[in-house]
């Protein structure tokens, strides 16, 4: 089953990658195609000790529903977290008042944990540094509006922790 | 009209890619510096590859565009997550007007 | 004409970052704009297939993006490991 799921995405990958068919002629190109099914068969069976050990999550069709409700959210916040940063680096006084604080998550698989802090990176004013096995996660913040955990964590989080948790969990 | 939404998407992009850098010059220590040319310039980037894909219409160039910006979203804000770890490791201090540090604290007090 | 101005604001990224690399007061720092280097240099690729319409330069910008990553990830593991100041 784990093999079968990891052939299927490193096919997958292959096929973005090297994009053997071509739309204009509708013409396929049968030699690429071949060496991608050879490629992906090879790394299935080498590397499937490093895969996820519960493949049966991909196939729920209910987390990729919250996928795309989590792009337009996650886009929204880019652009405001760009914005703000543009204004902070422009202003001749460069109103930056940066520290780093702690907040606690719920989150508890991996891949939950790594979406969770690259989606801190890339929004407002804050960044991800160090995370501990018990759950915390230290976070650098451009603008430190209050220093408490709880408080930090609701500002913070909480927003994402709520779509993510529906996704990876 | 495709190839005109491209090009402003473009340009956008290459305005974020711009402003992200001069952060990267202007801010005072390396914190801040990761957050404003990670954001920026993540963003910038995909904003131009986006660019590329609209004026493009489909393709394989549109394709690989995609692929390239997926790789960029997941592999930028890890790569700065490494770098501030590592410096913070290595000791490098925080800008004089910082407010707290959690991180250092904590360590002190496992030491 | 266009592509001309895209390429020099590409261009003036990369001097901006080749500034905080030469001048960086700390290795983080250097780091930090070699990895912002390498992204920009994905722009160039992009603009470039654009412009000739040869979708081989897109290979280059996803090759180029995951081996600078790499280099990145080693540098920081170097940083976290050993602790060197300037």
């Amino acid at each position: 089953m784990r093999r079968l799921t990891l052939f299927l995405i490193s096919f997958l990958t292959w096929w973005l990658l090297t994009w053997p068919y071509d739309f204009s002629s509708g013409q396929m190109d049968w030699q690429s195609f071949a060496l991608g099914i050879f490629a992906a068969g090879l790394v299935s069976l080498l590397f499937v000790s490093i895969f996820t050990k519960s493949p049966h999550k991909l196939f729920i069709l209910k987390r990729y529903l919250w996928f795309l409700y989590y792009i337009p959210v996650f886009f929204y916040y880019c652009v405001k977290a760009n914005l703000d940063v543009v204004y902070r680096v422009l202003h001749p006084k460069m109103p930056i008042n940066p520290g780093i604080v702690k907040v606690r998550t719920k989150l508890k698989s991996e891949s939950a944990i790594t979406a969770l802090c690259n989606s801190i990176t890339l929004t407002p004013g804050t960044l991800s540094v160090d995370l501990t096995d018990d759950g915390y996660i230290y976070i650098h913040w451009i603008n430190v509006t209050s220093q408490d955990t709880k408080k930090a964590t609701e500002e913070i989080v909480t927003k994402f922790e709520k779509i993510l948790e529906r996704i990876f969990e | 009209m495709s190839s005109l939404i491209g090009l402003i998407l473009m340009g956008i992009g290459l305005l974020f890619d711009l402003f992200g850098c001069i952060g990267l010059v202007r801010l005072p220590d390396v914190y801040n510096r990761l957050q404003a040319a990670t954001k920026c310039v993540t963003l910038g980037t995909c904003f131009l590859l986006s660019g590329v894909m609209v004026s493009e219409g489909v393709s394989a160039l549109s394709v690989k565009a995609l692929v390239c910006m997926i790789f960029i979203l997941i592999i930028s804000p890890t790569a700065a997550h490494a770098i501030a770890r590592g410096a913070h490791l290595s000791g490098v201090k925080l800008w004089e007007g910082s407010v707290c540090d959690k991180y250092a604290e904590d360590r002190e007090g496992k030491k | 004409m266009l592509y001309n101005v895209f390429f020099g604001i590409l261009l003036t990224c990369s001097f901006l970052c080749l500034y905080r690399v030469g001048r960086g007061p700390t290795a983080p720092d250097r780091t930090v704009a070699i990895d912002i280097l390498g992204i920009v240099v994905v722009g160039f690729c992009a603009v470039l297939s654009l412009m000739t319409g040869k979708d081989f330069y897109m290979n280059v910008a996803i090759a180029w993006a995951l081996l600078s990553f790499i280099g990145t990830l080693a540098l920081a593991k170097h940083l976290a490991g050993r602790g060197f100041d300037e």
